[in-house]
């Protein structure tokens, strides 16, 4: 099997998470686009450790193991301030967050 | 072709078709299901690579936890259904960065890794369990407290204040908001969050009724 395939399926899986992060407005849509990056990033390690046998395979196993708990840990948090956002301004919509603007 | 690598494809193109679903749906709900089927492919593409134990971690955590999570999200937040309102204004700019980024990065692959084939094999689970806990051991502590400041920190964030209805909420809305942004705007959008709210808080006394 030749690297580039999974690493070119990660590349476009990256991409289109970045489209959704610019051209959503819903912040529930803008953190499922999040998620997908960090899914991409994982196919990634887990290729790329197909590479090095050995140590440097354990390494790609772990680090992918680390990226989902990291992940799990920041969709929790992102739910709970845009439920918060949505509480103090009645809606989720990215555009609306503009209290902090300079 | 080996059979593993058109199952590789076949995966691929699954996960490729669902995750553009993901952001180009108009309904919420069917985005939040096609981002799980995407999870679904990715956790198959880790079992062909090998990788059995984060394949598995992948759809306990993804498929069954973060999926639900982000539904009951979205049901929480009363999200409206329609393209305009789900996307924004720049969606040809996202369009032109994620291409030219796709562009680079294809290149790059390409021209890097075009010619190198690997053999598909993993370490299995004691391997990982022996390596996490010996050389990872400290990277893994952080983990564990990171996960229970997230958590302790999303139960903060999300929980009301003892004794509160959400009515004080809405008092401190009208008041506050006008002291700390200043000017009338701050008041015609109160104003528009409480005629927002009012449905469902009539719902809620009227469950404390009965």
């Amino acid at each position: 099997m030749t690297l580039a395939g999974p690493l070119l399926f990660g590349a476009f899986i990256f991409c289109v998470g970045v489209y959704g992060v610019i051209a959503r407005r819903n912040a529930v849509l803008v953190l499922m686009s999040v998620e997908l990056m960090l899914n991409a990033v994982n196919v990634n390690l887990v290729a790329f450790q197909l590479r090095a046998p050995g140590d440097a395979a354990l390494t790609g196993h772990v680090f992918a193991l680390f990226v989902i708990a990291i992940a799990a840990a920041e969709v929790g948090v992102g739910l709970a301030i845009v439920l918060n956002m949505f509480r103090n301004r009645a809606s989720v919509n990215v555009d609306d967050a503009d209290l902090m603007r300079w | 072709m080996t059979a593993h690598d058109v199952v590789f494809v076949l995966l691929a193109v699954a996960g490729g078709l669902s995750a553009l679903m993901v952001v180009t749906a108009r309904n919420m709900v069917h985005a939040v299901l096609f981002l799980a089927a995407t999870f679904g492919v990715m956790a198959g593409m880790f079992l062909v690579f090998h990788a059995d134990f984060v394949a598995l971690v992948q759809v306990l955590i993804y498929v069954g936890a973060v999926a639900v999570l982000l539904m009951f999200g979205l049901m929480l937040t009363r999200a409206p259904i329609g393209r305009e309102t789900l996307d924004s204004q720049s969606r040809g700019l996202g369009l032109a960065v994620s291409m030219a980024l796709f562009g680079v990065l294809a290149a790059l692959i390409v021209q890097a890794y075009g010619d190198v084939r690997v053999a598909l094999a993993g370490p299995d689970v004691a391997a990982i369990g022996g390596s996490i806990f010996s050389q990872w051991v400290l990277p893994f502590e952080l983990l564990s407290l990171l996960l229970t400041a997230a958590l302790v920190g999303a139960i903060v964030l999300s929980r009301r204040e003892a004794g509160e209805t959400g009515q004080e909420d809405l008092a401190e809305l009208g008041e506050a908001r006008p002291t700390i942004m200043g000017g009338p705007e701050g008041v015609a959008e109160a104003r528009r969050a409480r005629q927002l709210r009012a449905p469902g808080d009539e719902r809620e006394t009227a469950g404390a009724g009965r």
